[in-house]
C-alpha cells in the first residue's frame, strides 16, 4: 500500500520487497531520529557549558523543553493568518520527510531514486519558505528582518550545499544520496582523501549555517536584533514552538546524518555501522559545542565571507574531482 | 562664583544674569575649556522659575555657576542646545520639569513624559504623544521599534531604528519608564529617608550616588569626615567600579557569543560583590554611606582577607581579560564598532569610561579630587580609538588600576571616627559634589531653603550624558551590532529616569 504510493508518485522502484518491511523500516527511521536528535541539542549546550565553567543544564533538558511546550496551547496574535499556523507543521512534516531520505546508521533510506538529493534541497528551502512567510505574517519588523536574513544565508549556502552534491555525484556516479552516502558508496578516503576533506569542511561549515550555530547565528542570545533563526519563532508559542523547535533538532540530525558516514564509510554490520553511525553524530555535536566555545560569533556582515569560503573549498573539491576524472 | 567639588555658596551670591547676559556667558566658557555640567531650574516662589548652569574647568579644578531667572508670566527662554549640543537633553529635561520653553531648541520631546512641576499647562498639548518620532521616508527605508519590553530581563527603554536594509540610518531613544520622580522626593529635612532613596537612584551605582548625596549633606552642615571614613567610601566605590567593569566585560563577551569569557566574568563578578557583602552587609554596597561618615569599618583582619583575596581575583582577572582581549574572532567584533570621535564626545559631553575611551581627560578623581582622591592618586585609563574595543579596554585598564589602588590603601587605612555627627544646614546655600561613579561623572547639587531643609535637589547621573552618544556611535553602523554597543556604553535607564 505505501509502496504503491511511492511509486504512483515517483515511479520509482524500491529494493524493499516486503511492503511490512518498508513500514518498519520508515518507523525505524522516525524513531530513531525523533528520540535522538534533542538529544544532540543537549550535548552541545552541554560541551558550552564545560567550556563556560558552568555545570550547565542536564543531557536531557531539550526533552523537558520540548515535552513542556507540547503540553502548552498555543498564543495566536490577530494579524496573523493561517499562513503563520500552517509553518511549524510544514517544518516538522518536510523535516520527518527528509529522515526518510537519507540513509540512517546501516539503515537503508525507505525512500530512495536517482535525483533525490534534488528532493533533500527543496524541501529543506519549502520549509524555509514557510518559515520565512509566517514571519513575514506577524508584521513584525524584527521578525521580517530576521526573515530577509535567513533567506539570504540561505541563498550562499544551498550553493555550497549543491555543489558539494554534485562532486559527490561524480564521485559516485548517482545523484541519489542512498548510493552517494549509503551502505553501498564507494567512497573512500583512501582513494579520494583530498575531495572528502573539502567536501567535509565545507558541508560542515553549511552544517553550522543552516543549524543557526555560531559564528553565524547564537542560539542562545536573547538579543532580538542580532538573532537570525530566534527571531523568526518569537511569535510563535506552545505547540507550534514544540513543532520549529523539533524541526530544528531533526535538521541538526540529518545534516549530521549526511555528514557522519562520509567521515567514517560503512563495514556492512547493521550494529557496528549503527554504533558508529550514533558515535559519529556525538562527535559531531561535541565538534560544534567546541567550535561554538572557542570562537565569537561574527558580525553579520561577515557571514557571507564564510558561507563564500565554504562555496570556495567545494569548488575546489569539484575541480579536483573533474581533474581526476 | 568659583567653587571646588564638594563646596557650597550661599544663594545669594550665585550671579543672578539677565537671559541674554547668561546665554552668552554659558556660550562663551564653554567655546573656552568649561564643559557643562548640570543644567537644571528652580522654582523661586511667584517669581519663576531660576536657571543654574554648573560649568566645571578640568584643568583648574574649578566649577563656575552662574544662573537666570526665566519670569513665570512669560515662561520662555532662547535655547542653548543650538549652540551649544552638551544641553540637548538638560533643556528638553528643563522644559518637562518646569513648562518652560526653550525656544529654538531643535528637538523639543520630554524625556520623561511626566506633568511639570509647576502646576500650570505643559508646552506641550498631550503629554502622553507630544511629538512623532523621528523618521525617514523612502522605499527601501524600514522602521524598527525595541523595547520598552525586551527579550531579556533588562530595564526598560524604547529605541526607534531608522534602518535601511541591515544599517542604522538613525536611533531615537525614549525612555522615562522608570521615573519615580526621586528629585522631589529628596527635598526636605528628612536625611534618614532621603539617603535611601539615593541608594536607590539606580541599584547598581547606590555607593556613588549615596556618597554624592552624603557629601552634599556635609558640605551644607560644614561637616568634615574623618580621613578613616573617607578611605572606607573609596574602598566600597572602588568594588563597585571593579565589580561592574567585570560584569560589562563578560556581557560584551556574551554579546558577540564568546562563552568561555562570560562565564568567568560572570563568577567573578560576584566575587566582588561578595566582598562588598562582606564589608557592608549588601551586595552592592547599600547602607554604608550616611551622612556624616559610614556605618561599618574595616578592622585589620577584614583588610587583610581582603587584600588577601584581591590578590588572588587580580590574577584570575588577568587571565580571563587575556582570553578575551587576545581571541581574534573578539577583536573582530570590537573594533571599528561604533565608534566615536574625540571631537564628537567632546562635542556632546560624552562622560566616564565612554568619554575616556574616545580620549576625552575626564575623570573626577583626577579632575576635581575630594575625600581619599586628594591623597591617593588614580593614573587615568584612555582608550585611543574611541570604539567599542576602547570602551571594553578602558574597562579592564580600570580594573586592574582600581585593584591597585585597594591593595595600596587598604594595609594602610587612615585612623578616625567612623561618624562626624552633623549640624543643622546652612539656610539658603547652593551645595555641590561630584564623584566619579563607575559609569563616570556623579553630580549632586542640593539648594536649601530659608528652614535648611532642601528646597531642591538635582541628581545628574552620567547617563544623562551618554545616552546621546549611545545615539550617535550606532549611526551607520549595522543594526545587528546594536545591541553590542549598547553594551558597551552598558547606561543606566533608572539614573537617567530618576
Amino acid at each position: 500500500m505505501v509502496s504503491d504510493v511511492y511509486l504512483f508518485i515517483f515511479n520509482i522502484s524500491i529494493s524493499v520487497e516486503n511492503e511490512m518491511m518498508m513500514l518498519i523500516l520508515i518507523i525505524l527511521h522516525w524513531l530513531i531520529a525523533l528520540l535522538l536528535s534533542p538529544f544532540l541539542l543537549g550535548v552541545i549546550s552541554k560541551v558550552k557549558a564545560f567550556f563556560a565553567g558552568r555545570v550547565g543544564p542536564s543531557l536531557f533538558q531539550p526533552y523537558y523543553d520540548l515535552s513542556k511546550l507540547f503540553q502548552k496551547s498555543a498564543v495566536y496574535s490577530q494579524t496573523t493568518t493561517w499562513v503563520f499556523r500552517a509553518a511549524p507543521v510544514v517544518a516538522l512534516a518536510s523535516a520527518l520527510l527528509l529522515v526518510l531520505v537519507i540513509p540512517l546508521g546501516g539503515l537503508d533510506a525507505p525512500l530512495k531514486f536517482q535525483g533525490d538529493i534534488f528532493l533533500v534541497a527543496y524541501i529543506l528551502a519549502l520549509a524555509r519558505f514557510f518559515m520565512i512567510a509566517a514571519s513575514f505574517d506577524t508584521g513584525f519588523s524584527m521578525e521580517a528582518m530576521g526573515a530577509s536574513r535567513e533567506a539570504f544565508f540561505a541563498c550562499l549556502s544551498e550553493l555550497v550545499l549543491f555543489m558539494n552534491f554534485i562532486t559527490l555525484a561524480l564521485l559516485t556516479r548517482s545523484i541519489s544520496l542512498s548510493q552517494m552516502i549509503g551502505a553501498d558508496s564507494p567512497l573512500s578516503w583512501s582513494h579520494l582523501g583530498p575531495t572528502l576533506l573539502l567536501v567535509v569542511a565545507s558541508l560542515f561549515v553549511v552544517l553550522l549555517a543552516e543549524n543557526c550555530r555560531i559564528p553565524i547565528d547564537d542560539p542562545d542570545t536573547h538579543l532580538e536584533l542580532t538573532m537570525i533563526h530566534e527571531v523568526m519563532i518569537l511569535d510563535h508559542s506552545g505547540v507550534d514552538l514544540a513543532y520549529m523547535t523539533y524541526a530544528a533538532a531533526l535538521k541538526f540530525l540529518i545534516f549530521a546524518t549526511v555528514l557522519v558516514p562520509i567521515l567514517s564509510g560503512w563495514t556492512g554490520v547493521f550494529i557496528k555501522d549503527m554504533s558508529i553511525y550514533i558515535t559519529g553524530l556525538l562527535g559531531l555535536a561535541i565538534v560544534v559545542g567546541i567550535v561554538e566555545s572557542s570562537m565569537a560569533r561574527l558580525r553579520l556582515n561577515r557571514v557571507r565571507n564564510l558561507l563564500l569560503i565554504a562555496f570556495v573549498l567545494a569548488f575546489f573539491g569539484f575541480i579536483v574531482t573533474m581533474w581526476r576524472g | 562664583m568659583e567653587l571646588f567639588n564638594g563646596g557650597n555658596i550661599a544663594l545669594a551670591d550665585v550671579p543672578l544674569l539677565t537671559a541674554h547676559e547668561f546665554r552668552s556667558k554659558v556660550l562663551h566658557l564653554c567655546r573656552g575649556d568649561a564643559r557643562l555640567l548640570n543644567l537644571f531650574g528652580h522654582l523661586v516662589s511667584d517669581q519663576g522659575v531660576r536657571l543654574f548652569a554648573v560649568l566645571g574647568f578640568d584643568e583648574e579644578a574649578q566649577l563656575q555657576i552662574v544662573s537666570t531667572l526665566v519670569p513665570a508670566d512669560r515662561a520662555q527662554y532662547e535655547a542653548l542646545t543650538p549652540d551649544l549640543l552638551q544641553a540637548h537633553w538638560f533643556e528638553r529635561e528643563i522644559a518637562e520639569q518646569w513648562a518652560v520653553r526653550p525656544a529654538g531648541h531643535p528637538w523639543l520631546k520630554p524625556i520623561r513624559r511626566h506633568g511639570n512641576y509647576r502646576g500650570v499647562a505643559d508646552i506641550w498639548q498631550d503629554i502622553s504623544n507630544p511629538h512623532p518620532f523621528f523618521a525617514i521616508d523612502g522605499d527601501e527605508v524600514h522602521e524598527v521599534g525595541v523595547g520598552p519590553v525586551h527579550a531579556g530581563i533588562i530595564e526598560p527603554g524604547h529605541f526607534r531604528f531608522q534602518c535601511h536594509g541591515e544599517e542604522i540610518i538613525h536611533l531615537e531613544v525614549q525612555l522615562g519608564y522608570q521615573h519615580r520622580g526621586i528629585e522631589r522626593m529628596m527635598c526636605g529635612k528628612d536625611l534618614r529617608r532621603a539617603v535611601l532613596l539615593s541608594e536607590c537612584i539606580a541599584g547598581d551605582t547606590s555607593v556613588g550616588h549615596s556618597m554624592a548625596f552624603c557629601e552634599v549633606t556635609e558640605s551644607l552642615a560644614g561637616c568634615l569626615v574623618s580621613p578613616r571614613a573617607q578611605a572606607i567610601r573609596a574602598v566600597a566605590l572602588e568594588l563597585e567600579r571593579v565589580a561592574n567593569h567585570v560584569g560589562d566585560l563578560g556581557a560584551l563577551g556574551m554579546d558577540v557569543g564568546f562563552l568561555p569569557t562570560s562565564g568567568y566574568f560572570g563568577r567573578m563578578r560576584g566575587d566582588y560583590l561578595n566582598l562588598l557583602l562582606a564589608l557592608t552587609g549588601n551586595r552592592f554596597g547599600k547602607g554604608l554611606c550616611r551622612p556624616g561618615g559610614v556605618l561599618f569599618d574595616i578592622d585589620e583582619s577584614m583588610a587583610e582577607d581582603l587584600c588577601r583575596k584581591l590578590k588572588h581575583y587580580k590574577k584570575e582577572f588577568d587571565q580571563v581579560s587575556d582570553l578575551l582581549f587576545t581571541r581574534p574572532s573578539v577583536l573582530a567584533r570590537f573594533e571599528d564598532v561604533g565608534t566615536l570621535s574625540r571631537k564628537t564626545a567632546q562635542k556632546i559631553g560624552l562622560v566616564g569610561p565612554a568619554g575616556r575611551a574616545s580620549q576625552l581627560e575626564l575623570d573626577v578623581r583626577i579632575n576635581y579630587p575630594s575625600g581619599m582622591w586628594q591623597f591617593h592618586h588614580v593614573p587615568i585609563s584612555l582608550g585611543a580609538t574611541g570604539d567599542v574595543f576602547a570602551r571594553a579596554f578602558v574597562r579592564r585598564q580600570e580594573v586592574l588600576r582600581s585593584l591597585e589602588f585597594l591593595l595600596k590603601i587598604l594595609p594602610t587605612l587612615p585612623k578616625g571616627n567612623l561618624m562626624t555627627p552633623l549640624a543643622n544646614f546652612m539656610p539658603d546655600t547652593f551645595a555641590v559634589s561630584m564623584v566619579e561613579g563607575w559609569r563616570g561623572e556623579i553630580m549632586h547639587v542640593g539648594i536649601t531653603n530659608s528652614e535648611g531643609g532642601f528646597a531642591r535637589y538635582k541628581i545628574k547621573d552620567p547617563s544623562f550624558h551618554n545616552w546621546f552618544g549611545l545615539v550617535l556611535a550606532v549611526r551607520n553602523e549595522e543594526i545587528s551590532d546594536f545591541p553590542l554597543c549598547n553594551k558597551s556604553f552598558n547606561l543606566s535607564y533608572c539614573g537617567h529616569d530618576l
